[in-house]
């Protein structure tokens, strides 16, 4: 049934200035990296991406960027504290290929440690291109290394690794490596850029996108994408890069709550 | 037909469902400003289907219409259309008047803001006057979409029809109810109450559509809770001559439509029916 069920804070994780990590007993059945929850906090309630699956501890965690009321709420909670959660929901990324690119920018790089994570377990080559605005911004650096993935990773300033955006450093590693699938989550302008270049190498690619949610469960149509009018709460928000062909608004605009259209 | 406010907020959704099988789209429910809604939770499933507080968000009228000139016309599109009072109503129907087949009046929505949905739709000389102002404004047909949180739906339904309306859709979303997280205490929905949906309203739209059969001369659209040819069949009977699917979208997404027009023409084989106009009102005899 779709409704919020609420579990304790377990443990959190402190990522970055910026970004925690909120960990719950929660019996996995099937969740996917790249599939999101529905998180209440008893005053609203938003799609969070997955970023942590232990299906042995039977654990889930989110990770949360502090940008807003809502983010700042959530960020003040203490271990113990409750959430309401629902889900998962969507469409997660599929963890077929041999040697896969995985590019997150920014909080984008919370389903992307997930997938590294399985991805790797199933036996998966995963190099990923982790980009962030700064050093201290970078995420889930220790958890890729352990999943036995290669990280590369870039800041728009310089302090750690390549110094340039993710799409700059990803175009390097895709003239340089053979990889058979490109999966990616962040900013849609860097996604639209990444588009274009596995237009050009030919390769498998999924992306994550997001889209301002209401009903989460297929219903209010607040999510839906031009011009196909797909839901990116269930035909999403992992799309393939021929279904990203056909969503017309990719990169160029977004709708906001009341559906008036915004551009990215 | 797509029911109102399931996806239909913009051109893209509403031609994918005529795309899935729909006859008809209606679109989501747009009133002459933009409106973001109430906040989430806006929704929430309860047993027998799902109660919303979605708050009427829309782009308004003028954003809408861009949504309205890329609708691809391969099946007849209908503007949902809320508003306060005469006024609004006709100002926002006759700016979308060529954009659109037919209007579907909003005068149900139990959880709307400042005097609109049921509001209007609980008070049959209102209803009167908002009908008769739109039917003065346009030459498209007028469908009004009733509540069934009414004592007596036919003497509302008599004012609809008194006042010209084309036809009336049965019905919106009853209540409105309400869901308690029992850990926390917390009403789920942000607006504590929202309009239900789904099967658990089916009994009562068919009683509604029954009802109003026997006295208005208008076609009833009938909708509410159906998720099969079964349903859609009980509805003919007791007196719609179309139906409208919503909330089963949340259950079966857009392949609904196709299910139930293969079960249909199944049923109507089998039973040596030509036309949906035979079965319309079977019930009564």
């Amino acid at each position: 049934m779709q409704v919020p069920k609420v579990v304790e804070i377990k443990r959190i994780e402190e990522e970055s200035p910026t970004v925690k990590t909120f960990i719950f007993d929660w019996k996995i059945e099937g969740e996917k990296p790249g599939q999101f929850m529905m998180v209440w906090n008893f005053k609203d309630e938003k799609p969070m991406s997955i970023s942590f699956i232990d299906n042995v501890k039977n654990e889930i965690g989110i990770s949360i960027r502090n940008v807003g009321v809502f983010t700042e709420q959530i960020h003040k909670l203490q271990i113990g504290d409750k959430l309401g959660l629902r889900g998962p929901y969507g469409r997660g990324f599929d963890t077929s290929g041999k040697k896969v690119l995985a590019v997150g920018g920014g909080i984008g790089m919370a389903p992307i440690v997930a997938y590294s994570e399985e991805a790797s377990k199933m036996g998966v080559e995963v190099h990923i291109v982790s980009a962030a605005s700064t050093m201290d911004e970078l995420l889930f650096s220790d958890r890729i290394k352990k999943s036995g993935a290669k990280l590369l990773t870039c800041t728009d300033d310089g302090t750690h690794g390549f110094c340039g955006y993710g799409t700059d450093l990803a175009e390097k590693a895709l003239s340089e490596e053979d990889y058979d699938m490109v999966v990616s989550c962040g900013p849609e302008i860097m996604m639209k850029k990444l588009f274009s270049m596995v237009e050009k190498y030919k390769i498998y690619s999924q992306f994550s996108l997001e889209r301002y949610m209401k009903c989460g469960m297929g219903l209010c149509g607040q999510c839906c994408v031009d011009d196909e009018g797909w839901r990116v709460c269930v035909e999403g928000p992992v799309f393939w890069q021929d279904e990203i062909r056909m969503i017309t608004e990719f990169g160029k605009y977004k709708r906001d709550s009341s559906g008036q259209k915004h551009k990215i | 037909m797509l029911a109102a406010g399931i996806l239909g907020s913009t051109a893209s959704s509403l031609n994918w469902a005529g795309r899935s099988g729909a006859g008809a789209v209606v679109t989501k429910s747009f009133g002459l400003n933009p409106n973001k809604g109430y906040a989430n939770p806006t929704t929430v499933e309860v047993t027998g289907g799902v109660i919303n507080a979605i708050g009427l968000s829309n782009p308004g009228v003028e954003n809408f219409k861009c949504e309205l000139e890329k609708l691809n016309k391969s099946v007849p599109a209908i503007a949902s259309l809320y508003g306060a009072n005469p006024e609004e109503f006709s100002e926002i129907a006759t700016r979308v008047e060529d954009y659109v087949d037919a209007l579907e009046l909003n005068v149900s929505c139990p959880h709307a803001m400042g005097g609109c949905g049921s509001a209007i739709g609980q008070d049959p000389e209102l209803t009167r006057e908002i009908v008769k102002s739109v039917k003065k404004s346009v030459d498209i047909p007028v469908f009004v979409k009733l509540t069934p949180n009414v004592t007596d739906i036919v003497e509302i339904a008599r004012s609809a029809a008194d006042a010209g309306a084309d036809a009336l859709t049965m019905i919106n979303s009853l209540g409105p109810g309400m869901r308690i997280d029992i850990e926390t205490g917390n009403p789920i929905l942000n607006n504590k109450f929202g309009g239900l949906s789904g099967p658990a309203v089916k009994p009562i739209a068919i009683r509604c559509i029954f009802e109003v059969y026997d006295s208005i001369d208008i076609p009833l659209i009938g909708v509410g809770g159906i998720r099969n040819y079964e349903d859609v069949i009980e509805f003919l009977y007791a007196g719609a001559s179309c139906i409208q699917i919503g909330t089963s979208i949340m259950y079966d997404g857009m392949d609904i439509f196709g299910k139930i027009l293969t079960g249909l023409e199944r049923f109507m084989d089998d039973k040596g029916y030509d036309s949906i106009n035979e079965m319309v009102g079977i019930a009564h005899k």
